[in-house]
Protein backbone atom coordinates (compact mmCIF):
# COMPACT_ATOMS: atom_id res chain seq x y z
CA UNK A 1 0.00 0.00 0.00
CA UNK A 2 2.66 2.47 1.07
CA UNK A 3 6.27 2.26 0.15
CA UNK A 4 9.14 4.56 1.05
CA UNK A 5 12.29 3.96 -0.94
CA UNK A 6 15.56 5.43 0.33
CA UNK A 7 13.92 8.62 1.49
CA UNK A 8 16.08 11.51 2.66
CA UNK A 9 14.97 15.00 3.51
CA UNK A 10 17.30 17.93 3.99
CA UNK A 11 16.33 21.36 5.21
CA UNK A 12 18.44 24.37 4.40
CA UNK A 13 18.67 26.78 7.28
CA UNK A 14 20.88 29.74 8.07
CA UNK A 15 23.11 27.47 10.12
CA UNK A 16 23.62 24.99 7.31
CA UNK A 17 21.76 21.88 6.28
CA UNK A 18 19.71 19.77 8.64
CA UNK A 19 18.91 16.18 7.79
CA UNK A 20 15.39 15.48 9.03
CA UNK A 21 15.10 12.03 7.45
CA UNK A 22 18.08 9.87 6.56
CA UNK A 23 17.79 7.11 3.97
CA UNK A 24 14.57 5.53 5.24
CA UNK A 25 12.92 2.60 3.50
CA UNK A 26 9.61 1.26 4.76
CA UNK A 27 6.73 -0.82 3.48
CA UNK A 28 3.28 -0.54 4.99
CA UNK A 29 0.65 -3.16 4.15
CA UNK A 30 -2.94 -2.49 3.19
CA UNK A 31 -5.26 -2.49 6.19
CA UNK A 32 -2.52 -2.37 8.77
CA UNK A 33 -2.03 0.08 11.61
CA UNK A 34 1.57 1.16 11.41
CA UNK A 35 3.15 3.22 14.16
CA UNK A 36 6.20 5.41 13.98
CA UNK A 37 7.58 6.26 17.38
CA UNK A 38 10.35 8.67 18.28
CA UNK A 39 11.15 11.61 20.50
CA UNK A 40 10.51 15.12 19.19
CA UNK A 41 13.00 16.05 16.50
CA UNK A 42 13.44 12.44 15.39
CA UNK A 43 11.97 13.27 11.98
CA UNK A 44 8.64 11.52 12.36
CA UNK A 45 6.66 14.68 11.64
CA UNK A 46 8.48 15.09 8.35
CA UNK A 47 8.01 11.38 7.60
CA UNK A 48 4.24 11.49 7.88
CA UNK A 49 4.05 14.66 5.77
CA UNK A 50 5.99 12.94 2.99
CA UNK A 51 3.10 10.49 2.66
CA UNK A 52 0.62 13.13 1.50
CA UNK A 53 3.07 15.38 -0.27
CA UNK A 54 2.99 18.20 2.28
CA UNK A 55 6.74 17.66 2.25
CA UNK A 56 8.78 16.58 -0.74
CA UNK A 57 11.75 14.26 -0.23
CA UNK A 58 15.21 15.52 -1.19
CA UNK A 59 15.88 12.08 -2.61
CA UNK A 60 14.03 8.79 -2.81
CA UNK A 61 10.50 7.80 -3.74
CA UNK A 62 7.19 7.75 -1.88
CA UNK A 63 4.54 5.43 -3.28
CA UNK A 64 1.00 5.33 -1.94
CA UNK A 65 -1.48 2.96 -3.56
CA UNK A 66 0.83 2.59 -6.54
CA UNK A 67 0.99 6.34 -7.13
CA UNK A 68 4.26 8.18 -6.76
CA UNK A 69 3.30 10.97 -4.35
CA UNK A 70 6.79 12.41 -4.33
CA UNK A 71 6.68 13.35 -8.02
CA UNK A 72 3.09 14.47 -8.69
CA UNK A 73 1.80 18.00 -8.12
CA UNK A 74 -1.14 20.28 -8.90
CA UNK A 75 -4.50 18.66 -9.57
CA UNK A 76 -3.12 15.12 -9.43
CA UNK A 77 -1.66 15.66 -5.99
CA UNK A 78 -4.87 17.30 -4.77
CA UNK A 79 -6.91 14.35 -6.03
CA UNK A 80 -4.51 11.91 -4.33
CA UNK A 81 -4.79 13.83 -1.05
CA UNK A 82 -8.53 13.26 -0.96
CA UNK A 83 -7.72 9.57 -0.54
CA UNK A 84 -4.95 10.13 2.02
CA UNK A 85 -6.47 12.08 4.84
CA UNK A 86 -4.89 13.34 8.00
CA UNK A 87 -5.77 14.09 11.61
CA UNK A 88 -3.74 16.36 13.81
CA UNK A 89 -2.50 16.81 17.35
CA UNK A 90 -4.26 20.16 17.67
CA UNK A 91 -7.27 19.04 15.61
CA UNK A 92 -6.99 22.01 13.20
CA UNK A 93 -10.72 22.55 12.92
CA UNK A 94 -12.13 25.75 11.43
CA UNK A 95 -13.46 27.72 14.40
CA UNK A 96 -15.79 29.62 12.09
CA UNK A 97 -17.67 26.46 11.15
CA UNK A 98 -19.98 24.23 13.15
CA UNK A 99 -19.29 20.52 13.61
CA UNK A 100 -21.34 19.58 10.57
CA UNK A 101 -19.86 22.36 8.47
CA UNK A 102 -16.35 21.27 9.43
CA UNK A 103 -17.11 17.71 8.38
CA UNK A 104 -18.66 18.98 5.14
CA UNK A 105 -15.52 20.94 4.24
CA UNK A 106 -13.58 18.11 2.53
CA UNK A 107 -16.79 17.18 0.69
CA UNK A 108 -17.07 20.75 -0.59
CA UNK A 109 -13.47 20.49 -1.75
CA UNK A 110 -14.28 17.25 -3.56
CA UNK A 111 -17.27 18.92 -5.24
CA UNK A 112 -19.93 16.73 -3.63
CA UNK A 113 -23.49 18.07 -4.10
CA UNK A 114 -25.30 19.65 -1.17
CA UNK A 115 -27.87 16.88 -0.69
CA UNK A 116 -25.31 14.12 -0.73
CA UNK A 117 -23.10 16.18 1.57
CA UNK A 118 -25.80 16.43 4.19
CA UNK A 119 -26.41 12.70 4.02
CA UNK A 120 -22.73 11.82 4.30
CA UNK A 121 -22.18 14.28 7.17
CA UNK A 122 -25.00 12.66 9.13
CA UNK A 123 -23.51 9.20 8.60
CA UNK A 124 -20.13 10.41 9.80
CA UNK A 125 -21.52 12.15 12.85
CA UNK A 126 -23.19 8.89 13.76
CA UNK A 127 -20.00 6.91 13.10
CA UNK A 128 -17.82 8.98 15.43
CA UNK A 129 -20.50 9.31 18.10
CA UNK A 130 -21.22 13.03 17.94
CA UNK A 131 -24.98 12.96 17.47
CA UNK A 132 -26.59 16.02 19.01
CA UNK A 133 -23.52 18.20 18.59
CA UNK A 134 -24.01 18.95 14.88
CA UNK A 135 -24.63 22.65 15.40
CA UNK A 136 -21.93 23.21 18.02
CA UNK A 137 -18.83 25.24 17.28
CA UNK A 138 -15.41 23.71 18.01
CA UNK A 139 -14.93 26.10 20.93
CA UNK A 140 -17.90 24.42 22.64
CA UNK A 141 -16.38 20.93 22.41
CA UNK A 142 -13.93 19.01 24.59
CA UNK A 143 -10.59 17.83 23.20
CA UNK A 144 -11.87 14.32 22.59
CA UNK A 145 -14.94 15.60 20.78
CA UNK A 146 -12.79 17.88 18.64
CA UNK A 147 -10.66 14.91 17.60
CA UNK A 148 -13.83 13.00 16.74
CA UNK A 149 -14.76 15.84 14.41
CA UNK A 150 -11.24 15.64 12.99
CA UNK A 151 -11.67 11.91 12.39
CA UNK A 152 -15.11 12.33 10.82
CA UNK A 153 -13.70 15.05 8.57
CA UNK A 154 -10.82 12.82 7.59
CA UNK A 155 -13.14 9.95 6.68
CA UNK A 156 -15.54 12.09 4.64
CA UNK A 157 -14.13 11.27 1.21
CA UNK A 158 -13.69 7.54 1.94
CA UNK A 159 -9.91 7.63 2.09
CA UNK A 160 -7.66 4.60 1.72
CA UNK A 161 -5.07 5.86 4.15
CA UNK A 162 -5.45 7.79 7.39
CA UNK A 163 -2.42 9.64 8.71
CA UNK A 164 -2.43 10.47 12.42
CA UNK A 165 -0.05 13.22 13.44
CA UNK A 166 0.29 12.80 17.22
CA UNK A 167 -3.49 12.55 17.24
CA UNK A 168 -3.79 11.77 20.94
CA UNK A 169 -0.87 13.72 22.36
CA UNK A 170 -3.03 16.65 23.44
CA UNK A 171 -5.62 14.44 25.15
CA UNK A 172 -5.87 13.04 28.66
CA UNK A 173 -5.24 9.29 29.14
CA UNK A 174 -8.88 8.30 29.24
CA UNK A 175 -9.82 10.29 26.14
CA UNK A 176 -6.69 8.96 24.44
CA UNK A 177 -7.96 5.42 24.96
CA UNK A 178 -11.40 6.30 23.61
CA UNK A 179 -9.94 7.86 20.48
CA UNK A 180 -7.61 4.87 20.01
CA UNK A 181 -10.58 2.52 20.31
CA UNK A 182 -12.37 4.54 17.66
CA UNK A 183 -9.36 4.32 15.33
CA UNK A 184 -9.09 0.58 15.90
CA UNK A 185 -12.79 0.20 15.20
CA UNK A 186 -12.52 2.23 11.98
CA UNK A 187 -9.53 0.17 10.89
CA UNK A 188 -11.46 -3.05 11.39
CA UNK A 189 -14.74 -1.85 9.94
CA UNK A 190 -13.47 0.06 6.92
CA UNK A 191 -10.21 -1.78 6.33
CA UNK A 192 -8.45 1.56 6.35
CA UNK A 193 -4.65 1.64 6.41
CA UNK A 194 -3.57 3.83 9.34
CA UNK A 195 -0.15 5.38 9.78
CA UNK A 196 0.40 7.15 13.06
CA UNK A 197 3.27 8.95 14.67
CA UNK A 198 3.60 9.31 18.40
CA UNK A 199 6.06 9.57 21.26
CA UNK A 200 3.95 7.36 23.51
CA UNK A 201 4.62 3.61 23.54
CA UNK A 202 1.20 3.19 25.07
CA UNK A 203 -0.41 4.22 21.76
CA UNK A 204 1.76 1.79 19.79
CA UNK A 205 1.01 -1.04 22.19
CA UNK A 206 -2.70 -0.44 22.17
CA UNK A 207 -3.49 -0.30 18.47
CA UNK A 208 -0.51 -0.85 16.19
CA UNK A 209 0.30 -4.03 14.33
CA UNK A 210 3.78 -2.98 13.37
CA UNK A 211 6.09 -0.26 14.56
CA UNK A 212 9.14 1.62 13.36
CA UNK A 213 11.36 3.36 15.88
CA UNK A 214 12.98 6.57 14.71
CA UNK A 215 16.01 8.32 16.09
CA UNK A 216 17.83 11.28 14.52
CA UNK A 217 16.14 10.83 11.15
CA UNK A 218 16.79 7.10 10.81
CA UNK A 219 14.62 4.08 11.44
CA UNK A 220 16.66 2.16 14.02
CA UNK A 221 14.27 -0.72 14.47
CA UNK A 222 11.06 -2.01 12.99
CA UNK A 223 8.86 -5.06 13.22
CA UNK A 224 5.76 -6.61 14.75
CA UNK A 225 4.75 -4.73 17.88
CA UNK A 226 4.95 -7.80 20.11
CA UNK A 227 8.36 -8.77 18.81
CA UNK A 228 9.68 -5.32 19.43
CA UNK A 229 8.25 -5.42 22.94
CA UNK A 230 9.64 -8.85 23.63
CA UNK A 231 13.06 -8.26 22.28
CA UNK A 232 13.92 -4.61 21.81
CA UNK A 233 17.31 -4.18 20.15
CA UNK A 234 18.21 -0.51 20.00
CA UNK A 235 18.76 1.31 23.31
CA UNK A 236 16.08 3.87 22.43
CA UNK A 237 13.57 1.08 21.85
CA UNK A 238 14.39 -0.42 25.23
CA UNK A 239 13.67 2.96 26.71
CA UNK A 240 10.29 3.16 25.00
CA UNK A 241 9.39 -0.36 26.04
CA UNK A 242 10.18 0.51 29.64
CA UNK A 243 7.64 3.35 29.38
CA UNK A 244 4.85 0.80 29.36
CA UNK A 245 6.26 -2.31 30.97
CA UNK A 246 6.95 -0.52 34.22
CA UNK A 247 10.29 -2.32 34.43
CA UNK A 248 11.95 0.66 36.02
CA UNK A 249 9.75 0.51 39.07
CA UNK A 250 9.78 -3.28 39.07
CA UNK A 251 13.54 -3.44 39.54
CA UNK A 252 13.36 -1.41 42.72
CA UNK A 253 10.40 -3.25 44.12
CA UNK A 254 11.90 -6.71 43.63
CA UNK A 255 14.43 -5.91 46.33
CA UNK A 256 11.61 -5.07 48.70
CA UNK A 257 9.62 -8.13 47.69
CA UNK A 258 12.54 -10.40 48.49
CA UNK A 259 12.74 -8.92 51.96
CA UNK A 260 9.04 -9.53 52.61
CA UNK A 261 8.59 -12.96 51.09
CA UNK A 262 11.20 -15.19 52.63
CA UNK A 263 9.50 -18.57 52.32
CA UNK A 264 8.91 -20.64 49.18
CA UNK A 265 10.02 -19.71 45.71
CA UNK A 266 9.55 -16.36 44.01
CA UNK A 267 8.98 -16.76 40.29
CA UNK A 268 8.67 -14.12 37.66
CA UNK A 269 6.39 -15.05 34.76
CA UNK A 270 6.66 -13.14 31.50
CA UNK A 271 3.74 -13.23 29.09
CA UNK A 272 4.33 -12.31 25.49
CA UNK A 273 1.25 -12.61 23.37
CA UNK A 274 0.50 -15.87 25.13
CA UNK A 275 -2.20 -17.39 27.14
CA UNK A 276 -2.74 -14.96 29.94
CA UNK A 277 -6.45 -15.36 29.40
CA UNK A 278 -6.17 -18.95 30.71
CA UNK A 279 -6.83 -19.48 34.39
CA UNK A 280 -3.19 -20.35 35.07
CA UNK A 281 -3.12 -19.58 38.77
CA UNK A 282 -6.15 -21.63 39.77
CA UNK A 283 -4.85 -24.41 37.58
CA UNK A 284 -1.53 -24.44 39.47
CA UNK A 285 -3.31 -24.61 42.81
CA UNK A 286 -5.58 -27.47 41.79
CA UNK A 287 -3.15 -29.56 39.80
CA UNK A 288 0.01 -29.34 41.84
CA UNK A 289 -1.28 -28.87 45.35
CA UNK A 290 0.77 -25.78 46.06
CA UNK A 291 -0.04 -22.35 47.39
CA UNK A 292 0.20 -19.48 44.96
CA UNK A 293 0.50 -15.94 46.17
CA UNK A 294 0.45 -13.03 43.71
CA UNK A 295 3.15 -10.56 44.66
CA UNK A 296 3.41 -8.13 41.82
CA UNK A 297 2.06 -7.83 38.32
CA UNK A 298 1.51 -5.69 35.26
CA UNK A 299 -0.18 -7.08 32.21
CA UNK A 300 -1.43 -5.07 29.30
CA UNK A 301 -3.24 -5.90 26.10
CA UNK A 302 -1.92 -5.38 22.58
CA UNK A 303 -3.71 -6.10 19.33
CA UNK A 304 -1.99 -9.49 19.18
CA UNK A 305 -2.33 -10.73 22.76
CA UNK A 306 -1.12 -9.90 26.24
CA UNK A 307 2.17 -8.51 27.26
CA UNK A 308 3.52 -8.17 30.78
CA UNK A 309 4.83 -9.95 33.78
CA UNK A 310 3.68 -11.38 37.05
CA UNK A 311 5.66 -12.26 40.15
CA UNK A 312 4.22 -15.08 42.21
CA UNK A 313 5.28 -16.88 45.36
CA UNK A 314 5.00 -20.67 45.29
CA UNK A 315 4.77 -22.57 48.59
CA UNK A 316 4.72 -26.34 48.68
CA UNK A 317 6.82 -29.44 48.29
CA UNK A 318 9.97 -28.83 46.24
CA UNK A 319 9.11 -31.55 43.73
CA UNK A 320 5.61 -30.10 43.22
CA UNK A 321 6.99 -26.64 42.70
CA UNK A 322 9.42 -27.97 40.07
CA UNK A 323 6.58 -29.69 38.25
CA UNK A 324 4.54 -26.53 38.32
CA UNK A 325 7.41 -24.57 36.76
CA UNK A 326 7.78 -27.13 33.98
CA UNK A 327 4.07 -26.91 33.33
CA UNK A 328 4.27 -23.12 33.00
CA UNK A 329 7.08 -23.38 30.49
CA UNK A 330 5.02 -25.78 28.42
CA UNK A 331 2.45 -22.96 28.14
CA UNK A 332 5.08 -20.73 26.50
CA UNK A 333 5.33 -18.56 29.54
CA UNK A 334 8.87 -17.53 30.41
CA UNK A 335 9.66 -18.30 34.03
CA UNK A 336 12.50 -16.96 36.06
CA UNK A 337 13.16 -17.89 39.66
CA UNK A 338 14.14 -14.87 41.67
CA UNK A 339 16.79 -15.70 44.26
CA UNK A 340 18.23 -13.75 47.09
CA UNK A 341 21.24 -11.89 45.87
CA UNK B 1 -33.31 76.54 21.31
CA UNK B 2 -31.10 75.00 18.62
CA UNK B 3 -31.17 78.21 16.66
CA UNK B 4 -30.00 80.11 19.74
CA UNK B 5 -27.06 77.80 20.29
CA UNK B 6 -26.17 77.59 16.61
CA UNK B 7 -27.37 80.90 15.12
CA UNK B 8 -25.41 80.63 11.88
CA UNK B 9 -26.08 77.00 11.05
CA UNK B 10 -28.10 76.28 7.95
CA UNK B 11 -29.53 72.88 8.86
CA UNK B 12 -30.44 71.96 5.34
CA UNK B 13 -26.83 72.53 4.29
CA UNK B 14 -25.66 70.61 7.34
CA UNK B 15 -27.72 67.56 6.40
CA UNK B 16 -26.57 67.79 2.81
CA UNK B 17 -22.94 67.89 3.95
CA UNK B 18 -23.61 64.94 6.27
CA UNK B 19 -25.00 63.00 3.36
CA UNK B 20 -21.91 63.81 1.31
CA UNK B 21 -19.59 62.66 4.09
CA UNK B 22 -21.54 59.44 4.59
CA UNK B 23 -21.55 58.86 0.82
CA UNK B 24 -17.80 59.33 0.46
CA UNK B 25 -17.07 57.22 3.53
CA UNK B 26 -19.35 54.36 2.48
CA UNK B 27 -18.14 54.07 -1.12
CA UNK B 28 -14.49 54.42 -0.19
CA UNK B 29 -14.80 51.95 2.71
CA UNK B 30 -16.33 49.28 0.48
CA UNK B 31 -13.72 49.84 -2.23
CA UNK B 32 -10.92 49.91 0.36
CA UNK B 33 -12.16 46.64 1.82
CA UNK B 34 -12.02 44.90 -1.55
CA UNK B 35 -8.73 46.42 -2.71
CA UNK B 36 -7.02 46.19 0.69
CA UNK B 37 -8.15 42.59 1.13
CA UNK B 38 -6.76 41.64 -2.27
CA UNK B 39 -3.42 43.33 -1.59
CA UNK B 40 -3.27 41.93 1.95
CA UNK B 41 -3.92 38.39 0.72
CA UNK B 42 -1.26 38.83 -1.95
CA UNK B 43 1.19 40.06 0.69
CA UNK B 44 0.36 37.07 2.87
CA UNK B 45 0.52 34.39 0.18
CA UNK B 46 3.82 35.64 -1.23
CA UNK B 47 5.52 35.82 2.17
CA UNK B 48 8.06 33.09 3.08
CA UNK B 49 6.72 29.54 3.67
CA UNK B 50 3.28 30.43 2.29
CA UNK B 51 1.45 29.05 -0.75
CA UNK B 52 2.88 31.49 -3.29
CA UNK B 53 6.13 32.25 -1.44
CA UNK B 54 7.96 34.65 -3.72
CA UNK B 55 10.55 37.11 -2.49
CA UNK B 56 10.38 39.45 -5.48
CA UNK B 57 6.58 39.73 -5.61
CA UNK B 58 6.45 40.15 -1.86
CA UNK B 59 9.09 42.86 -1.89
CA UNK B 60 7.41 44.82 -4.70
CA UNK B 61 3.94 44.63 -3.15
CA UNK B 62 5.30 45.46 0.28
CA UNK B 63 7.21 48.45 -1.07
CA UNK B 64 4.20 49.89 -2.89
CA UNK B 65 2.11 49.53 0.24
CA UNK B 66 4.75 51.22 2.36
CA UNK B 67 5.23 54.11 -0.06
CA UNK B 68 1.53 54.95 -0.25
CA UNK B 69 1.12 54.46 3.47
CA UNK B 70 3.91 56.95 4.15
CA UNK B 71 2.59 59.84 2.04
CA UNK B 72 0.51 62.24 4.14
CA UNK B 73 -3.05 62.16 2.88
CA UNK B 74 -3.28 65.86 2.09
CA UNK B 75 -0.14 65.55 -0.07
CA UNK B 76 -1.50 62.39 -1.73
CA UNK B 77 -4.64 64.24 -2.85
CA UNK B 78 -2.50 66.85 -4.59
CA UNK B 79 -0.24 64.21 -6.15
CA UNK B 80 -3.26 62.35 -7.46
CA UNK B 81 -4.89 65.38 -9.11
CA UNK B 82 -3.90 64.27 -12.66
CA UNK B 83 -5.21 60.74 -12.03
CA UNK B 84 -8.43 62.07 -10.55
CA UNK B 85 -8.94 64.34 -13.55
CA UNK B 86 -8.36 61.41 -15.87
CA UNK B 87 -10.68 59.04 -13.99
CA UNK B 88 -13.48 61.38 -12.92
CA UNK B 89 -13.15 64.27 -15.39
CA UNK B 90 -13.11 66.79 -12.54
CA UNK B 91 -11.28 67.46 -9.29
CA UNK B 92 -14.25 68.89 -7.45
CA UNK B 93 -17.13 67.17 -5.68
CA UNK B 94 -17.59 63.98 -3.72
CA UNK B 95 -16.81 61.56 -6.56
CA UNK B 96 -13.53 63.32 -7.29
CA UNK B 97 -12.43 62.56 -3.73
CA UNK B 98 -12.91 58.82 -4.10
CA UNK B 99 -9.68 57.80 -5.92
CA UNK B 100 -7.52 59.57 -3.36
CA UNK B 101 -9.55 58.18 -0.45
CA UNK B 102 -9.27 54.62 -1.72
CA UNK B 103 -5.61 54.82 -2.71
CA UNK B 104 -4.80 56.44 0.61
CA UNK B 105 -6.68 53.91 2.74
CA UNK B 106 -6.22 50.60 0.89
CA UNK B 107 -2.50 50.16 1.70
CA UNK B 108 -3.24 50.99 5.33
CA UNK B 109 -5.97 48.35 5.39
CA UNK B 110 -3.81 45.85 3.46
CA UNK B 111 -1.34 45.91 6.38
CA UNK B 112 -4.15 45.15 8.80
CA UNK B 113 -5.32 42.30 6.55
CA UNK B 114 -1.80 40.88 6.60
CA UNK B 115 -1.72 41.01 10.40
CA UNK B 116 -5.15 39.34 10.56
CA UNK B 117 -4.10 36.54 8.21
CA UNK B 118 -0.89 35.90 10.12
CA UNK B 119 -2.99 35.23 13.21
CA UNK B 120 -4.67 32.26 11.54
CA UNK B 121 -3.51 28.94 12.94
CA UNK B 122 -1.01 27.51 10.42
CA UNK B 123 -2.36 24.04 11.18
CA UNK B 124 -5.75 24.95 9.75
CA UNK B 125 -4.20 25.94 6.43
CA UNK B 126 -2.15 22.74 6.48
CA UNK B 127 -5.31 20.73 7.16
CA UNK B 128 -7.04 22.30 4.17
CA UNK B 129 -4.02 21.50 2.02
CA UNK B 130 -4.03 17.92 3.28
CA UNK B 131 -7.64 17.62 2.13
CA UNK B 132 -6.63 18.58 -1.38
CA UNK B 133 -7.95 22.16 -1.35
CA UNK B 134 -7.02 24.53 -4.16
CA UNK B 135 -5.48 27.89 -3.27
CA UNK B 136 -8.71 29.67 -4.24
CA UNK B 137 -10.65 27.39 -1.88
CA UNK B 138 -8.15 28.11 0.87
CA UNK B 139 -8.58 31.86 0.32
CA UNK B 140 -12.39 31.86 0.28
CA UNK B 141 -13.12 29.09 2.76
CA UNK B 142 -10.21 29.28 5.19
CA UNK B 143 -8.28 32.56 5.10
CA UNK B 144 -11.22 34.96 4.93
CA UNK B 145 -13.71 33.21 7.28
CA UNK B 146 -11.02 32.33 9.83
CA UNK B 147 -9.77 35.92 10.03
CA UNK B 148 -13.13 37.64 9.60
CA UNK B 149 -13.38 39.24 13.07
CA UNK B 150 -9.96 40.84 12.64
CA UNK B 151 -10.76 41.84 9.05
CA UNK B 152 -13.95 43.55 10.24
CA UNK B 153 -12.42 45.33 13.21
CA UNK B 154 -9.69 46.47 10.80
CA UNK B 155 -12.19 47.87 8.32
CA UNK B 156 -13.96 49.64 11.21
CA UNK B 157 -10.75 51.43 12.13
CA UNK B 158 -10.14 52.19 8.47
CA UNK B 159 -13.67 53.58 8.02
CA UNK B 160 -13.12 55.93 10.96
CA UNK B 161 -9.84 57.04 9.39
CA UNK B 162 -11.69 57.56 6.13
CA UNK B 163 -14.16 59.91 7.82
CA UNK B 164 -11.14 61.99 8.77
CA UNK B 165 -9.76 61.78 5.23
CA UNK B 166 -13.07 63.01 3.75
CA UNK B 167 -12.83 66.07 5.96
CA UNK B 168 -9.35 66.77 4.63
CA UNK B 169 -10.57 66.21 1.09
CA UNK B 170 -13.36 68.67 1.88
CA UNK B 171 -10.87 71.47 2.36
CA UNK B 172 -9.88 71.24 -1.29
CA UNK B 173 -13.44 71.09 -2.52
CA UNK B 174 -14.76 67.55 -2.10
CA UNK B 175 -17.78 68.70 -0.10
CA UNK B 176 -19.03 67.11 3.09
CA UNK B 177 -18.81 68.16 6.72
CA UNK B 178 -15.11 68.96 6.50
CA UNK B 179 -15.67 71.51 3.77
CA UNK B 180 -18.60 73.00 5.68
CA UNK B 181 -16.55 73.33 8.85
CA UNK B 182 -13.66 74.93 6.98
CA UNK B 183 -15.37 77.18 4.43
CA UNK B 184 -18.55 78.15 6.31
CA UNK B 185 -17.18 77.81 9.80
CA UNK B 186 -13.50 78.70 9.94
CA UNK B 187 -13.21 81.07 6.97
CA UNK B 188 -16.25 83.08 8.05
CA UNK B 189 -15.42 82.91 11.75
CA UNK B 190 -18.65 81.12 12.56
CA UNK B 191 -17.55 78.88 15.37
CA UNK B 192 -21.03 77.45 15.85
CA UNK B 193 -20.94 75.98 12.34
CA UNK B 194 -17.57 74.34 13.01
CA UNK B 195 -18.85 72.98 16.30
CA UNK B 196 -22.05 71.59 14.76
CA UNK B 197 -20.07 69.95 11.94
CA UNK B 198 -17.73 68.44 14.53
CA UNK B 199 -20.65 66.98 16.45
CA UNK B 200 -22.07 65.47 13.28
CA UNK B 201 -18.72 63.91 12.43
CA UNK B 202 -18.43 62.49 15.96
CA UNK B 203 -21.86 60.92 15.67
CA UNK B 204 -20.93 59.30 12.34
CA UNK B 205 -17.73 57.90 13.88
CA UNK B 206 -19.58 56.54 16.93
CA UNK B 207 -22.16 54.83 14.74
CA UNK B 208 -19.44 53.23 12.59
CA UNK B 209 -17.57 52.03 15.67
CA UNK B 210 -20.73 50.67 17.26
CA UNK B 211 -21.80 48.72 14.16
CA UNK B 212 -18.25 47.40 13.67
CA UNK B 213 -17.90 46.21 17.25
CA UNK B 214 -21.35 44.67 17.24
CA UNK B 215 -20.77 42.59 14.11
CA UNK B 216 -17.26 41.60 15.16
CA UNK B 217 -18.41 40.14 18.50
CA UNK B 218 -21.44 38.56 16.88
CA UNK B 219 -19.49 36.51 14.33
CA UNK B 220 -16.60 35.51 16.59
CA UNK B 221 -17.24 31.89 17.61
CA UNK B 222 -13.82 31.25 19.14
Amino acid sequence: MIELKNISKLYKTKNGEITAVKDVSLTIQQGEIFGIIGYSGAGKSTMIRLLNGLEKPSSGKVLVGGQEISSISGGKLRAARQKISMIFQHFNLLWSRTVEENIAFPLEIAGVKKEERTKRVNELIELVGLSGREKSYPSQLSGGQKQRVGIARALANNPEVLLCDEATSALDPETTDQILELLLDINKRLGLTIVLITHEMHVIRKICHRVAVMEAGSVVEQGEVLQVFQNPQAPITKNFVMQVSGKKEAKESIEQILEHFTSGKLVKLTFIGTKSEQPIISHLIKEFDIEVNIVHGSISQTTKGSYGNLIIQLNGKDSKVEEALLHLESLEIQTEVIEHA
Amino acid sequence: MLNQLFPNVNWEKMWEATYETVYMTTISTVATFVLGLAIGILLFLTSPHQLWANKVANFITGSIVNIFRSIPFIVLIILLVPLTKFLMGTIRGTNAALPALIIGAAPFYARMVLIALREIDKGVIEAAKSMGAKTSTIIWKVLIPESLPALLSGITVTAVTLVGYTAMAGIIGAGGLGQLAYIDGFNRSRDDVTLAATIFILVIVFIIQFIGDFITTKIDKR
